[in-house]
């Protein structure tokens, strides 16, 4: 049996900056994943992620990640997304700088 | 130390400039991903987990303070204030963006320097011992091979693009700190009949499938490297797999092909290449080692540091760990400690690159070395400058006592940043080093290599430490496989997986078990942790670390 569609959303790095970037729900991209639009239904995701495909100057690499839905948006259901959400473990850099600047 | 000619100057610049246009034209929308990508890969430029990291080469590991203060500027201006010294000897920036690469490269040219082959499948950096042309042990100094080496194949038309990238590593010496024997190619210097040589090895490798390699010449005249070396290349070029990534390396060609076969095909090569070498490559390795003459030694006492070492137990303790046998009368070579305890392996600051480069040209001719452990070599520094050099590098930060003990720790950028890998090796190699500091253990245990890497393509060198460790995705969490009895010198060896991984929360634990078992098990103080591990085995280790399933087997 084909295993059941998870929620995703769809994300890349920026082209100019390599950060990581995700889809919002009106065309935009964000830097944050709670802003990102949750896909649930296979097919519309992966129109969506063919609408990013088709935006070879903003970003490369686009791809669907898990999340699951939490009380503020979508959160990484893998760790490899955590680290990308945040940024290393080492340094507060990444987005936990950007975030602490604000 | 090799300085560049007009030619070099003008062909880094006419690269960067190549550079620039195909970036513009990237962000101009005029190239697609797929059409650049293997252009930033050729020019050092990754993208990585959180943003783009560009790659620099240092050439078998050797700066002069120029370059170091110029790593410094790039650090400060186009990235956060730090550089990351990797395995390769190379240094990495990790948060370049798009736009400024092209800067940064023309900023490296102006002292030598650039990104060219640290990415991509061809023939790397060259690799060489970090004591090279100091060394006390020294047959010869191998960097005038690795100069001739870079130049033939840097841009080298058949070698741009292999089945895989292609590591060569150099030493000059019987004791092997380039790790020569896991490299595609492994070249040691070696005199035979009063004649300069080489003996050569091949196929060797980590990663997935890690390979020690064999050798495929005792003894190779000097004068035959560039030939026998295109011929190995151009053999491995045409025998070696394409149909699967993952078996395209030269130690899966040697391995699946035999070193007979190998060796043959290159002996056969070699005669076709042989003939085309006119002696030009030996006319320019003549002026190469020009280059490298050694510098002026000098003769002076040594009573300051002979008085300091007697009364000052720190400065002794950081002696007797971070200086080696030089072959020049009262002189040292220092290694600076990139691993301050908590510290991520293998970073320093740029005001810490600048401390470095200003020791250097004060005490050390001038001349820095990166080595493959992550550490900053200082070469040639007279023994009576060495109370005010340890004085500087306590300042800075860079006094740490503990190159070649448990916190000298060898890990990959892992997932902190990197995109291959699967799970992270600087939190683990920053928590085991704060914890034997805080056991004060790590004098007592003596020479132990702890190498990290976040995934199997093992650039933290897991494979050769003596304690290895993995890190691994075991359905969605991070694990860590240890390996123990693995060793990176001329007496090479894979270690052996000791069993099921363990959790993040685990890891620490078990290499203190480990470690604690090793000081119950050994003979005295003298018996190093390998020595008891090569003595006694894998099975009393693996008892500590799987002490219930040791209970249940009893």
């Amino acid at each position: 049996m084909p295993r059941a569609f998870t929620p995703k959303v769809v994300t890349a790095s920026d082209l100019l900056e390599g950060d990581v970037i995700y889809l919002t729900a009106d065309d935009q991209w964000s830097r944050h994943l709670q802003d990102a639009e949750v896909l649930t239904d296979e097919a519309h995701a992966q129109l969506r992620l063919l609408h990013a495909e088709r935006q070879p100057d903003r970003l490369v690499g686009a791809y669907l990640a898990d999340v699951a839905q939490g009380p503020e948006g979508p959160e990484p259901t893998h760790f490899r997304e955590d680290f990308r959400r945040t940024g290393p473990s080492n340094y507060a850099h990444g987005k936990q700088e950007a975030e602490s600047n604000v | 130390m090799y300085n560049y000619t007009e030619f070099d100057h003008a062909f880094l610049a006419e690269r960067n400039a190549q550079f620039r246009a195909q970036v513009e034209r990237r962000i101009a929308g005029q190239l697609t991903e797929d059409e650049f990508k293997p252009l930033r890969l050729m020019n050092g430029l990754y993208l990585q987990l959180h943003a783009y990291m560009l790659r620099v080469a240092i050439p078998y590991g050797t700066l002069n303070s120029a370059q170091m203060r110029q790593l410094a500027v790039l650090a400060e201006k186009w990235d956060k204030g730090y550089g990351h010294f990797t395995t390769r000897q190379n240094i990495q920036y990790n948060w370049p963006k798009l736009r400024d690469v092209p800067d940064m490269l023309d900023a490296l040219a102006e002292v030598g320097l650039h990104a060219i082959q640290t990415s991509g499948n061809t023939i790397r950096n060259v690799t060489a011992d970090h004591f090279a042309g100091a060394a006390a042990d020294e047959v010869a100094d191998p960097r005038p091979y690795a100069e001739l080496i870079r130049q033939w194949s840097t841009d080298h038309p058949e070698f741009q693009f292999l089945g895989r990238k292609f590591k060569i590593a150099i030493t000059g010496a019987a004791a092997d700190r380039a790790v020569i024997r896991a490299h595609d190619i492994g070249l040691r210097i070696v005199e035979q009949d009063g004649a300069r040589g080489f003996e050569v090895l091949v196929g060797g490798g980590l990663g997935r499938t890690p390979m020690i390699g064999k050798v495929v010449r005792d003894f190779l005249p000097e004068v035959d490297l560039l030939p026998y070396l295109e011929a190995i290349v151009s053999t491995y070029n045409l025998l070696g797999r394409r149909d699967n990534k993952y078996k395209a390396r030269i130690k899966i060609t040697v391995h699946e092909n035999g070193i007979e076969k190998v060796r043959a095909l290159t002996e056969e090569a070699f005669v076709q290449r042989r003939a085309q070498f006119s002696g030009v490559d030996q006319t320019l390795l003549r002026d190469i080692q020009e280059q490298f003459a050694p510098p002026p030694w000098r003769a002076s006492s040594q009573d300051a540091f002979d008085s300091l070492y007697e009364s000052d137990p720190v400065f002794r303790s950081w002696a007797d760990t971070n200086l080696a046998a030089h072959r020049a009368e009262g002189y040292a070579i220092v290694s600076i400690s990139l691993k301050a305890h908590g510290k991520t392996p293998g970073d320093a600051t740029a005001e810490q690159m600048r401390v470095m480069a200003d020791l250097a040209e004060r005490y050390g001719h001038n001349e820095l070395r990166i080595s493959h452990e992550q550490n900053v070599i200082l070469p040639h520094v007279h023994k009576s400058d060495l109370p005010a050099l340890h004085a500087a590098l306590k300042e800075a930060g860079l006094a740490t006592a503990n190159i070649g003990l448990i916190s000298d720790i060898i890990a990959c950028p892992g997932m902190d940043y990197c995109a291959l890998a699967t799970a992270r090796s600087i939190p683990i190699a920053q928590e085991i080093a704060t914890r034997f500091n805080a056991l004060k253990l790590e004098h007592d245990i003596g020479p132990l290599k702890i190498k990290i890497s976040g995934c199997i393509n093992a650039c933290g060198h897991h494979h050769v430490g003596h304690i290895g460790i993995l890190g691994l995705d075991r359905a969605g969490v991070e694990n860590y496989q240890i390996t123990l009895g693995g060793d990176g010198t001329e007496d090479a060896a894979i270690g052996e997986r000791a069993g099921p991984g363990f959790s993040a929360d685990e890891i620490i634990p078990a290499i203190e078990r480990v470690v604690l078992a090793y000081l119950d098990l050994r003979h005295s103080n003298a018996e190093t942790f390998l020595q008891t591990y090569r003595r006694i085995g894998l099975a009393p280790f693996k008892s500590a670390l799987y002490p219930e399933t040791a209970v249940a087997a009893e």
